[in-house]
């Protein structure tokens, strides 16, 4: 077991690997830190001083590779591709385009993401499962017909709609909640209201019907005939038999997205006015801050490989019946 | 002579066409295929939609004709002096809606409006007055719109449903006429078939699908000479040609992301399936790696690429609209680029299961060499998987669209998409009075493409993958007895 997981870990350290190499070629040798330095400025008619002092400003004057300049062992350290992006294995990710510290902003902006993604998680699946559940225990009728049809249209609507209108029915028409902002204590409660539920609304149609054909798979089974023939209720049938079983699909899927929580709601942040990771992300790309997206590069694939370990593990926690090797 | 313009996304669109073409045929020709391909045609939910899907594929490849008009010739030019073309770059579609394009307004306005939106300073019998200032073009054929208005709308809706419901009277007969045109039988007995759905292929279904088009395209053909039928933008822009311009992005976008992802996941996958060992590991360790980075950073990373590239090399595009469609272009590749993961995995795992089956054992036996193997027994044998993952791609592609436009690194900002018109439809939501139309009109053009998307292609997930259909939903009892199972006997010849 722990042969097992510590070779996943190395597998990972690979992809990591990969993914930095894979990054950095994209960002510097496709185009050279002129050509970011000239679109940072802006415009085409960008004096090659103004070029030069933003490159030295932000390291980005040095060689990519070899540094023939230094001496000894800087002449390999003393790099962009040293600075840049070896050094994000050690998270230190050095400053923004504009200057600023990222791992300070990333250690800020965690808990405001987190807030906002883990009630839409946990109420989102308790959602899901419970609208599934109602759409098999009803199958073969218009409930389920209906239902489905309906989650096939949620599904349809793009959530940026679910975004647009719940702010203007809830905070504008009812002003029930302010259409966005961010604040701790209790005020937290009034700002996250919305976001969690249209986050909630906005995933219900694509994943209750995946919640659904996973029971009904499940319902199909030789255990679920035998407990009908013991004269169980279909309530109880379902709720015992079929939700157990059915849930260590259930689980072991959200344990892998469970870290990528952490890299928080692009859309919902920026909309909402959450200081979180997802908003900073955006607004790194908005104005065009290559260092701020390589790190969230880094950080979310960092995040998605714990989630591949996560997954396998717990595989064998649910299911005693398989072995990792 | 107009200068035809070739864009890139125009060439790999009619590809496609002709492409889903080629493909019908080869259908035509395999028994096999013919008949999964059958559960579809006999389904009326998606032949409805393929209906609708095949009035904005038609609206998609109008606006992908692209051409420069002729300039008239300069005064005192020498004869033989090269022609010179408009700078614009139009294209079929443009040319059609002339009228509405050219008709721009000041800034927003009501649909079916003929003042404007906010009150401003006119001038009236000389003196200066706030009011609602006239439009320039909607409903200035009217010379009292405040008395006429109702009545002239009025009119020209039941003129334009008139119109409507001849056309969709001609399209009803012309089907029930095609029908039996081989076997003379008489169009009266094809009608009543198609009504009491007594027809193999659901006609009625597609055709009742059909006729709403037809009456709402009357309706808007009889108003928008004169009105703006969706309003006006904050630029005076009408909204529902934005919409129209939108189809096409949003088809582009869907399926040449998806055909980019096929190349890619088809020769990945099944090698990986097929040659197992070393080969299976570097191609796992590579689609590992791309699905790890998050897709949206990934993409902005590609796209802040291009731009950079764009910007550096602005000789290369002679006008803005080539420089908006290699950008869309770009865009549809890279999803495709950075998307063919999860099909690359689906068809590692399916080739795993043939190529240990029999016949490719007997292949092997043979010493049929493996290039051959893949090509002629393990390709064809998992057209299926991609075929239901494409379409299935096809719906998700064109909502993303618009969440990329948002973050910024979608389409150009020139180019019509409905990711643009919600961006804009963000801060209109928040005005007072609210500018409720542009959301509502890509709302309504974007619900209607990637609904009909969904149902064909469950339609088509059913027919190609048995434990779907294990799954279907059942309309319960009700019209069990007419559609589902056609009596054959009740069946008129000729479908």
């Amino acid at each position: 077991m722990i042969n097992y997981i510590l070779r996943r870990i190395g597998y990972g350290v690979l992809i990591l690997i990969g993914v930095n190499l894979f990054t950095f070629m994209l960002f510097f040798t496709v185009n050279t830190p002129d050509d970011m330095a000239r679109m940072n400025i802006g415009g085409k008619r960008v004096t090659q001083d103004a070029i030069e002092k933003w490159k030295v400003e932000r390291g980005y004057d040095k060689p990519l590779f070899w540094n023939a300049k230094a001496e000894g062992l800087d002449k390999l350290r003393k790099t962009i591709f040293v600075e840049r992006s070896v050094q994000l294995f050690a998270f230190d990710f050095g400053a923004s385009d504009s200057g600023r510290d990222i791992g300070y902003e990333l250690k800020r902006r965690v808990g405001p993401s987190i807030a906002l993604a883990i009630p839409t998680f946990i109420l989102g699946i308790f959602v899901v499962i419970v609208f599934s559940l109602l759409l098999v225990f009803f199958r073969n009728t218009y409930v389920e017909f209906w239902g489905v049809t309906a989650a096939v249209f949620l599904l349809s609507i793009s959530s940026l709609f679910y975004i647009i209108v719940g702010q203007f029915f809830f905070s504008k028409l009812l002003k029930l909640v302010p259409i966005s902002g961010f604040a701790g204590g209790a005020d937290l409660f009034i700002f996250l209201a919305l976001p969690v539920l249209i986050g909630i609304a906005s995933r219900l149609g694509g994943e209750a019907l995946f919640y659904r054909t996973m029971f009904l798979e499940e319902i199909g089974k030789d255990y679920v005939r035998t407990a009908r023939s013991k004269g169980l209720s279909e309530t109880v049938v379902l709720f015992r038999h079929v939700l157990r079983n059915a849930f260590l699909p259930i689980l072991t899927s959200t344990v892998a997205v469970l870290p990528l929580l952490f890299l928080g709601a692009l859309i919902m942040e920026s909309f909402f006015g959450i200081p979180g990771l997802g908003s900073y992300t955006i607004d790194a790309i908005n104005s065009q801050d290559f260092a701020v997206v390589r790190s969230m590069v880094f950080v979310g694939s960092v995040l998605y490989i714990i989630g591949l370990i996560l997954t396998d593990i717990s595989y064998t926690v649910a299911d005693p019946r398989i072995r990792l090797s | 002579m107009p200068k035809i313009v070739l864009l890139a996304t125009d060439v790999a669109l009619y590809g496609l066409v002709v492409a889903i073409v080629f493909y019908a045929w080869h259908v035509r020709k395999t028994p096999t295929l013919h008949q999964t391909w059958r559960t579809v045609l006999h389904d009326p939910v998606a032949m409805s939609a393929a209906v609708v899907l095949m009035f904005f594929l038609g609206v998609a490849l109008l606006d992908s004709l692209h051409f420069r008009s002729l300039l008239p010739a300069a005064p005192g030019a020498a004869a033989d002096a090269p022609a010179a073309y408009s700078t614009r770059t139009l294209s079929v579609l443009d040319w059609l809606l002339e009228k509405p394009r050219e008709a721009r307004e000041k800034s927003y306005s009501v649909p079916l409006a003929t003042r404007g939106f906010e009150k401003e300073s006119i001038v009236v019998d000389g003196k200066s007055v706030r009011d609602y200032p006239r439009l320039q073009f909607g409903g200035a054929h009217l010379k009292d719109p405040d008395a006429a208005w109702a009545s002239d709308v009025a009119r020209r809706s039941v003129q334009g449903l008139a119109g409507g419901a001849v056309g969709v009277a001609v399209l009803w007969l012309l089907v029930a006429w095609l029908r039996v045109v081989r076997s003379r039988a008489s169009v009266t007995a094809s009608l009543r078939a198609i009504w009491h759905r007594n027809t193999v292929v659901p006609w009625r279904s597609m055709l009742v699908t059909a006729s709403l088009i037809v009456l709402c395209a009357g309706w808007v053909a009889a108003l928008w000479p004169f009105y703006h039928v969706f309003g006006t933008d904050q630029t005076g822009n009408d909204v529902l040609y934005q919409a129209m311009k939108s189809i096409r992005t949003a088809v582009v976008i869907g399926s040449l992301a998806t055909l980019a992802t096929l190349p890619f996941a088809i020769v990945f996958g099944i090698l990986a399936g097929y040659y197992k060992g070393r080969v299976d590991d570097v191609i796992q360790y590579l689609y590992t790696m791309l699905s790890s980075i998050p897709s949206v950073l990934l993409i902005a990373a590609f796209v802040l690429m291009i731009q950079v590239f764009v910007d550096k090399n602005p000789q290369m595009f002679e006008t803005a609209l080539q420089r908006a469609d290699i950008r869309l272009f770009l865009l549809a590749t890279i999803l495709g680029l950075t998307g063919w993961a999860s099909l690359a995995r689906l068809l590692r795992a399916e080739t795993l299961k043939l190529s240990e089956l029999d016949y490719v054992q007997a292949a092997r036996a043979f010493g049929v060499s493996n290039l051959d193997i893949m090509r002629r027994h393990i390709l064809p044998n998992v057209t299926h998987v991609v075929l239901i993952v494409a379409v299935l791609d096809f719906s998700g592609l064109v909502l993303y669209e618009a969440v990329l436009s948002y973050v910024g690194v979608g389409v150009d900002p020139t180019t019509n998409s409905f990711g643009t018109m919600i961006n804009s439809a963000r801060t209109e939501m928040s005005r007072n009075p609210t500018v409720w139309w542009t959301l509502a009109a890509a709302f309504a053009f974007m619900v209607a493409l990637v609904l009909s998307m969904q149902f064909f292609a469950s339609a088509v997930n059913e027919a190609f993958d048995p434990r779907a259909r294990a799954f279907r939903v059942r309309r319960p009892k009700a019209p069990q007895k007419v559609s589902e199972t056609p009596a054959p006997a009740a069946v008129v010849a000729g479908d």
